[in-house]
């Protein structure tokens, strides 16, 4: 018989990190995400796994980096106070190519904002967090179900493609509590990182196979290797040749573009004969969804299209649908159009765009967006 | 009380402390056994007891797919300030269950409509020797008005949450809210 629950989206999350095979959590509790660390808590010693109470959060990403290097498979969740003081540290996952994921459980801000209720304004902060030339993969998930599987699928690109996952989650879907069958062991593929096939005195752990992505040793293991958040040759060690330098920069950004299709995942509702392209991601998706099922009983064609990995951006996904229609609305919690500018570039300034946005704490209902798409 | 495609929107609300969440998963949990689909959404301020809280249950045989209450089927009350705040949903079909034992009936009487349900929930606690499972005995009025669920669901649910003499005080809360909706006490 299927496992099917009454679970929080921040359990899911927990569960989801447990399922993907996690064995190291290391945190500060924040609401709107501290569940996914009493979860965390509460499951690893069961598993085998290790579970720390950081001092803060600065802290929290440097034990998961240390852990993922060592073999684990590393997370910590947050929120938007705690995930600015993890960018540092952030950067130097992406730098060293450590595999690990990081849960921001969006809440209304700036600063401690409105501590117990939803945003999504730290879109921008998610992709240009930290300094430098880099790139992240970051999903959000739009319901309790998603929280779970885009955990799962947070782990697996981390793995596969040796970087930093960030799952941006908000407070709606994290403190929602949904009916979800828990999939069996098995059912979902989990993903290892590629482990050094060559001898440990030939080892370099920054250099890529031809599909982008270099064997990571653990360590501890015999393979005795060097990682530096400083500009690094192949070998690890402190390379200031502008040749390596562009290299290296290339090679961070190249291994997520090389696998753009893979990585970019949306979903799409209504979208047979639509003229109003209606696009959410995270808790706007059921919105949207049921704004646009609510807009064609009136006569008006509407579909939806949600973005579940908001970086890299689905611009190609975007630019194919917004083709096909008059008018494109982006629903999002924040004032500025975080995602609506990241629109308005792949769709040109032929297209109508028109924004839905609320940033008081309080969830966008169906109505807000029905009232613009009349 | 619901709607065509069987679905049931409710809204627990009262101050915080009341076990109001606890008693919205519960809920859900027992229409998880009848094989339907739940949501639960919770809405509380910052502090953990006093202030208004609320919970959300949503059970239907189909996705639910946005996240919250939006034409709510069945309302409980259990103080003044949740009263007066979902009050005027009774005139657009909800049935709101309220306390009497914590809500002056003067109050409610000035708005009497054939949408609202007073029982005296907190005093019937009282009888079978704690405040607390109010909300199940209201539960238990709610769910014979609306057959939202079946008893033997929720009970199970009950069964599960709590044992010993905890278990045996609730379910026997769930049928004295049973008997209190259809008129035997």
């Amino acid at each position: 018989m299927e496992d099917v629950r009454l679970i929080q989206g921040n359990e899911a999350i927990a569960a989801g990190a447990i399922y993907a095979g996690a064995d190291f959590y290391a945190g500060y509790p924040i609401t709107p995400s501290s569940e996914i660390m009493t979860e965390a808590a509460k499951i690893m010693p069961k598993v085998g796994g290790m579970f720390m109470q950081m001092e803060d959060e600065i802290a929290s990403v440097a034990a998961v980096v240390g852990a993922s290097l060592a073999g684990a498979k590393a997370f910590t969740a947050t929120s938007g106070p705690g995930f600015s003081l993890m960018q540092e540290n952030l950067g130097v996952a992406v730098m060293g190519e450590v595999p690990c994921v990081v849960i921001t459980v969006q809440r209304n801000g700036p600063s401690t904002g409105l501590a117990t209720k939803p945003g999504q304004a730290d879109i921008m902060q998610i992709r240009w967090g930290r300094h430098g030339d880099q790139s992240v993969i970051a999903l959000t998930p739009g319901s309790v179900a998603e929280c779970f599987l885009m955990t799962v699928q947070a782990f697996n690109f981390a793995e596969k493609f040796r970087l930093p996952v960030i799952l941006a989650a908000d407070e709606v879907v994290a403190h929602a509590r949904e009916s979800f069958a828990l999939p069996k062991p098995g059912m979902i593929p989990l993903v290892e990182r590629k482990k050094p096939t060559v001898s440990p005195e030939k080892y370099s752990p920054f250099a890529a196979d031809a599909d982008g992505i270099a064997p990571l040793a653990a360590f501890g293991s015999e393979y005795v290797s060097h990682i530096s958040s400083s500009m690094h040759g192949p070998d690890g060690y402190s390379n200031n040749d502008p040749e390596n330098a562009i290299w290296r920069i290339n090679q961070l950004h190249r291994k997520i573009e090389m696998h753009r299709d893979e990585i970019v995942l949306t979903k799409s509702y209504d979208i047979d004969d639509m003229d109003i392209l209606v696009i959410g991601y995270g808790a706007t998706t059921g919105a949207c969804r049921a704004a646009v099922k609510e807009a064609r009983k009136r006569g008006l064609k509407a579909g939806v299209l949600q973005l579940i990995t908001i970086w890299p951006f689905p611009d190609k996904e975007i630019e194919e649908l917004a083709k096909l229609v008059k008018t494109v609305v982006v629903v999002e919690m924040n004032y500025a159009g975080q995602v609506a500018g990241e629109v308005r570039k792949v769709i040109g300034s032929e297209i109508e765009l028109k924004r839905v946005n609320k940033y008081n704490g309080q969830i966008i209902t169906p109505q807000d967006i029905i009232e613009t798409l009349k | 009380m619901k709607d065509k495609t069987n679905t049931y929107e409710i809204i627990l609300a009262g101050s915080g402390g009341q076990g109001l969440v606890s008693s919205g998963i519960m809920l859900g949990e027992a229409a998880i056994l009848e094989g339907k689909q739940v949501m639960q959404a919770t809405s509380y301020g910052i502090a953990q007891r006093g202030g208004l809280a609320s919970a959300e249950v949503m059970i239907s045989s189909a996705e639910i797919i946005f996240q919250h209450v939006q034409k709510p089927n069945l309302i409980l009350a259990l103080t003044e300030e949740s009263l007066n705040l979902y009050l005027p949903q009774a005139s657009s079909g909800a049935a709101i269950f309220y306390d009497t034992t914590l809500i002056q009936t003067t109050f409610v009487q000035k708005h009497e409509k054939n949408n609202l349900y007073g029982y005296p929930f907190t005093e019937i606690a009282n009888e079978l020797g704690h405040s607390g499972v109010a909300n199940i005995i209201a539960l238990g009025v709610m769910i014979g008005k609306s057959k939202m669920i079946k008893y033997a669901s929720m009970e199970m649910v009950l069964r599960k949450h709590f044992s010993g003499k905890t278990a045996e005080m609730n379910v026997k809360a769930l049928y004295q809210g049973r008997r209190l909706g259809e008129g035997q006490i």
